[in-house]
């Protein structure tokens, strides 16, 4: 047993960090928060691309660097910590191994290449009226043209195409990719709670939806396990971002003649968020694992990694805030920043509750 | 990062199982665990030695002491498999703890050759059981504390104060004792570590009784002990490198070897499938799987984390920052899960049914969880190590670090 980085995974992290920290920064999230016409640091996401990072997932024949889940969660968490403000997650969580797994060599060689280069936007349109895939689908697919509505959609206003579930004329859910340039998409911006991460309604009128074989309600839940697991690793990032700059701020500000980090009242608050961070990793190694391996017991570690992953990014936002005090609440300080990406993520994949259900039919206990 | 076993580690699981087969019983389908860390009747304590020397002779005792005080001179690694492994038979508790985990460690880094040639092989082979003889009713989480007073008088000290919560000295043999050595100097200054022989008739250990029931920790009076300089460890006014080096170890025992102890979810499940909530079984109420797939979370996290530390070790690292969380997080976890089953028993809670294991089960682990949170160092010292040393944050204001200890 092994359970760390390995060297190399530890060098891929070096590298990405450099590379994120020296174009992504909190002032550069200001900004997209401010005003954000194109959705996302496109700058950045050409870095990215240049430097190959946006294959990682991606196989070898089509365009990527074909590493493995554990690398991708590398990269993952230096996201998170550098709050990229970038189309990433939906593309390379969810969209592309979607299409690895599930699509056809023609599918294959139309987005992969696109993906990796940065070329075309990509997103997932799962959620609907709040919940995610497969439970809540209304979407439907007949004839090869889609009806229905998907919200919130991450960067659904300016993605290229958006792999979607919907339901067949069966009934059964499946995942679809639709060309959002097309006919019979509107779309509609959301006032998205972290502007730098846009989201959108995505009304479908018989737009053509192109079928990934075999993405049935089994294949879309573990792709969802799947992508859990990644997200807990850029909400690690986060959080631990949010601690680092509260433990700055604790150590700089003074009231009462010293640093406020010198106060227990601060200081076991800053012990709390970082128990409840170290916690989460714990979990998310084991999911990296999982995930790599296609172990058996993918679903519990994906249920047990975004149910910590959550409570450590929320505590560890909202602490953020309070231990600023007043600067804490003004629009043009940092901490909320925080606490808008961690809204951000955990609307990706759904709250708390639905995990821990996932997490109770998982156990072979809770499963009677 | 790769969570099963590589083939040399396979090999070992299959020798240590074949081993324990031989010579110890699976447990049978209950999964209740025993509390491994306290030994609560004598029986248990002759029980321990047995086993202890029989794993010894075997080889098994010390996985990652060195070979030349009797140990293995295996990897942390191998140690997890053990515990694993030993973990599913039904064995006596694990008394020797603080001697094999505490002490030994402590004299390999600050004993004389003499003391670690006479001692260390013996301790391993369980030939007594040994205790910690650190804090005073003066002295807990400020454990610098300590007004026990050594007298030197050539070669011989004279040691007269007080201990309490000493786990074990009732049925100890021998002691690792903290004493004032120099009152005219700031206190982490002028203390002294020793050894003693816990049958001297100077030495008085009463058991005190727990919230639990149970007595597996003691006040423990000393008047007029004599101890020879040759059972002194480390220097004179010294003895708060060599409680560092006890602490350290103490604090990776009590993570590793206890993040996975106590009540387990799937115990949980059990009752909630068992017992009615509003008329239907507790385990359909949507509260119910919500509180234990919170719990699970927690408790699959602790278990990474020990992983987590196992791996630092094993590449020869020290373990890092997540050596500090699973002591803090489990003693909570343990009270919160234990009263939660408590809820579940409605009424049934507030009795203890004789007849009932689980019922007696449950109120024992809800009264002795809060001793997790208590011993080696209470869940705001742990907050304070996380905070100061991991983080940076600034010490709290100590009024009595520059003050000699006599002027306190």
């Amino acid at each position: 047993m092994d359970f760390g980085f390995s060297e190399d995974q530890d060098a891929i992290r070096e590298a990405a960090g450099r590379l994120l920290d020296e174009n992504a920064t909190l002032v550069g999230a200001h900004l997209l928060l401010n005003e954000n016409p194109d959705g996302f640091d496109g700058d950045l996401w050409s870095k990215l691309a240049e430097g190959g990072w946006l294959g990682i997932g991606i196989p070898e024949e089509y365009g990527g660097s074909g590493m493995g889940a554990v690398e991708l969660a590398v990269l993952a968490e230096e996201i998170g910590r550098t709050l990229a403000c970038i189309p990433f997650a939906q593309a390379m969580y969810l969209v592309a191994p979607a299409v690895v797994q599930h699509g056809s060599d023609a599918q294959k060689s139309a987005l992969l290449p696109a993906i990796a280069s940065g070329k075309k936007i990509v997103t997932a349109a799962l959620s609907e009226n709040g919940g995610i895939a497969p439970g809540v689908i209304t979407a439907k697919v007949s004839g090869g043209l889609i009806q229905g509505v998907k919200s919130p959609v991450p960067d659904g206003g300016n993605a290229d195409v958006a792999l979607v579930a919907a339901l067949d004329d069966t009934g059964q859910p499946g995942l679809y990719l639709v060309d959002l340039t097309g006919p019979g998409v509107e779309r509609e911006a959301l006032d998205a709670t972290d502007r730098t991460r846009p989201m959108a309604r995505l009304t479908f009128d018989g737009a053509p939806a192109d079928a990934l074989t075999g993405a049935n309600g089994a294949a879309i839940k573990k792709l969802v396990d799947g992508a859990a697991i990644l997200v807990a690793f850029e909400q690690i990032g986060l959080a631990g971002r949010a601690l680092a700059v509260s433990s700055d701020y604790a150590k700089e500000r003074k009231a009462f003649g010293r640093p406020i980090g010198g106060f227990q009242a601060i200081k076991h608050r800053l012990a709390d968020m970082f128990a409840k961070i170290e916690l989460a990793r714990s979990n998310a190694f084991f999911g990296a694992w999982a995930l790599a391996s296609d172990d058996a017991r993918l679903a519990e570690a994906a249920a047990c990694a975004r149910l910590t992953a959550l409570d450590a990014c929320q505590y560890a936002g909202e602490e953020t805030i309070q231990i600023h005090g007043g600067i804490g609440i003004t629009w043009i300080a940092d901490p909320h920043l925080f606490v808008r990406r961690g809204w951000h993520l955990k609307a990706l994949l759904g709250p708390a509750a639905i995990w821990r259900e996932r997490l109770i039919q998982a156990l072979p206990e809770g499963n009677s | 990062m790769d969570f099963n076993d590589t083939s040399a580690e396979a090999d070992f699981r299959a020798k240590v199982r074949a081993w324990l087969d031989d010579n110890a019983t699976l447990r049978d389908g209950s999964k209740t665990t025993q509390d491994t860390f306290m030994a609560h009747n004598p029986d248990q304590v002759v029980q321990a030695g047995k086993w202890q020397k029989q794993k010894a002779d075997a080889g098994w005792a010390g996985i990652t002491w060195p070979k030349e005080y009797g140990g293995m001179g295996g990897t942390p690694m191998q140690q997890v498999v053990w515990n694993q492994e030993e973990g599913r038979y039904r064995v006596p508790p694990f008394a020797h703890l603080v001697g094999v985990a505490l002490v030994g460690p402590t004299l390999m880094v600050h004993g004389t050759e003499k003391q670690k040639a006479d001692i260390l092989p013996g301790l391993l082979a369980g030939d007594g059981i040994w205790c910690q003889l650190f804090s005073e009713p003066a002295a807990g989480s400020d454990l610098a504390g300590v007004r026990t007073r050594a007298k030197r008088d050539g070669d011989t000290w004279e040691i007269t104060g007080q201990k309490v919560w000493t786990s074990g000295a009732h049925y100890s043999q021998h002691g690792l004792l903290l004493a004032r050595t120099n009152p005219d100097v700031p206190k982490h200054k002028g203390m002294t570590m020793f050894i003693v022989d816990m049958n001297d008739p100077a030495i008085e250990a009463r058991p005190i009784t727990q919230i639990s029931g149970a007595e597996s920790f003691n006040e423990v009076f000393i008047d007029g002990l004599k101890v020879s300089d040759a059972n002194r460890v480390g220097e004179v006014d010294g003895g708060w490198r060599v409680a560092l080096t006890t602490l350290m170890n103490e604090r990776l025992t009590l993570s590793v070897g206890r993040a996975v102890g106590g009540a387990k979810t799937e115990e949980l499940i059990d009752l909630a499938k068992r017992v009615q909530l509003n008329g239907r079984p507790a385990i359909e109420d949507g509260e119910v799987r919500a509180r234990i797939a919170d719990f699970t979370a927690r408790q699959r996290g602790l278990e990474f984390t020990s992983y987590r530390i196992m791996t630092s070790l094993s590449r020869g690292q020290e373990p890092g920052v997540e050596g500090s969380i699973g002591k803090l997080l489990l003693g909570r976890l343990r009270q919160e899960m234990s009263g939660f089953a408590l809820e579940l028993m409605g009424s049934s809670a507030a009795i203890a049914d004789t007849s009932d294991a689980e019922s007696l089960r449950w109120r024992n682990e809800y009264m002795t969880a809060p001793g997790n949170r208590v011993s080696g160092g209470a869940d705001e010292i742990q907050r304070n190590i996380i905070a100061e040393r991991i983080l940076g944050m600034p010490v709290d204001i100590r009024v009595d670090k520059d003050v000699p200890f006599r002027d306190l």
